[in-house]
């Protein structure tokens, strides 16, 4: 790993991180949490940047959610479009992707253009 | 987002400017806010500029409104400036970047402020109140005097006093506080003014290796930082 990434995920700089990665010519995204309801592990402007092989770098909850945010983020690179996702309680029985604190989250996610 | 809104994030990171990314969360159309000029294919009313503004000043980020823009607030990072390029801020400095802090070490004696025992760290070989002068610590730096030495920490501590630094702490035992809260009482400081200094510095929880201390000392700064209080007298 670039020491100038090593330094920017010490400094939790997660635009820092994307902007290497897009430097050395990978596709990226980043998703921020723009909402939270209840209990949630992640403020608001909290962001989860992601690269076109599914690194990751920094957080919008505990760990809960961010996979399915990253495969949200890889099409969102390929289309172009940016979404809105909104995650609630888990069930885990039914296997869905949650958050086991039992708060509500909504991620915007877009792609960093050209 | 356009690469150029990112790296203008960064331009503004860098040079501790706040700015305002603003968002429509249909499509993703975007401006910028620098407090006063809006940048960017996104037109913003009167009343939407206005919210914006409040939200920089409150450092709050937010949807506005009516559901549709999401403001993000980018403020410049949290500043720690040390005082003493000693063992504990070798743990201090580390760990205060990692918890987002923008941190700066300083110490005149040029065999301590090395960039081989601060990697990556920003050090000053200046005199306390010089550097201090220069650094300018405002309502978002926290200063930590860590030396023993009262030539480096009482001014050091004049010139943080005298400065609206959230978070102010001195390291040294019941003794060597009380001795130095004096000498700056004959300095002409009130006792309004000492109560702001955190002495012995962190929080009490039987800290003893210098690693340890440098946790104590930055978990009483994120709790004055987020308005609890610091529950006083840790580290030696």
């Amino acid at each position: 790993m670039a020491a100038m990434t090593y330094d920017a995920l010490a400094r939790d700089d997660v635009l820092a991180t994307v902007a290497g990665w897009r430097d050395q010519g990978r596709r990226t995204a980043i998703a921020t949490v723009i909402g939270t309801w209840g209990s949630s592990p992640r403020p608001v402007g909290s962001q989860l940047g992601i690269d076109d092989a599914g690194n990751l770098v920094g957080s919008v909850s505990g760990g809960c959610i961010e996979g399915a945010v990253a495969r949200e983020a890889l099409e969102v690179m390929d289309q172009g479009q940016p979404r809105v996702l909104e995650f609630g309680v888990s069930n885990e029985q039914a296997w869905e992707v949650g958050l086991a604190c039992g708060g509500t989250v909504r991620v915007f996610v877009e792609r960093v253009e050209d | 987002m356009r690469a150029e809104l990112l790296l203008r994030i960064q331009a503004a990171r860098a040079s501790r400017q706040p700015l305002a990314v603003i968002t429509r969360i249909s499509d993703g159309v975007q401006s910028h806010c620098d407090g006063d000029v809006v940048t960017g294919a996104l037109r913003l009313g009167d009343g939407e500029l206005e919210a914006v503004r409040v939200r920089m000043r409150d450092d709050n980020s937010g949807m506005l409104a009516g559901e549709e823009l999401f403001v993000h607030v980018h403020a410049p990072p949290v500043r720690l400036i040390i005082v003493g390029a000693v063992h504990i801020a070798q743990a201090l400095a580390p760990m205060a970047r990692i918890a987002g802090y923008d941190v700066t070490v300083v110490d005149p004696r040029g065999t301590f402020a090395t960039t081989d025992r601060f990697p990556g760290i920003a050090l000053s070989d200046e005199w306390p109140d010089d550097a201090l002068e220069i650094l300018e610590p405002d309502a978002r730096a926290a200063v930590v005097t860590l030396t023993h030495d009262p030539k480096l920490d009482d001014p050091a501590l004049t010139a943080a006093l005298r400065s609206p630094a959230f978070y102010i702490a001195a390291l040294g035992g019941r003794r060597t506080h009380s001795l130095r809260l004096e000498r700056l009482r004959e300095a002409g400081f009130t006792e309004t003014d000492l109560a702001r200094i955190n002495g012995p510095a962190g929080l009490a929880i039987g800290a003893t290796s210098p690693a340890e201390i440098a946790a104590s000392i930055l978990a009483q700064m994120i709790a004055v930082r987020h308005g609890l209080p610091a529950v006083p007298g840790a580290a030696p």
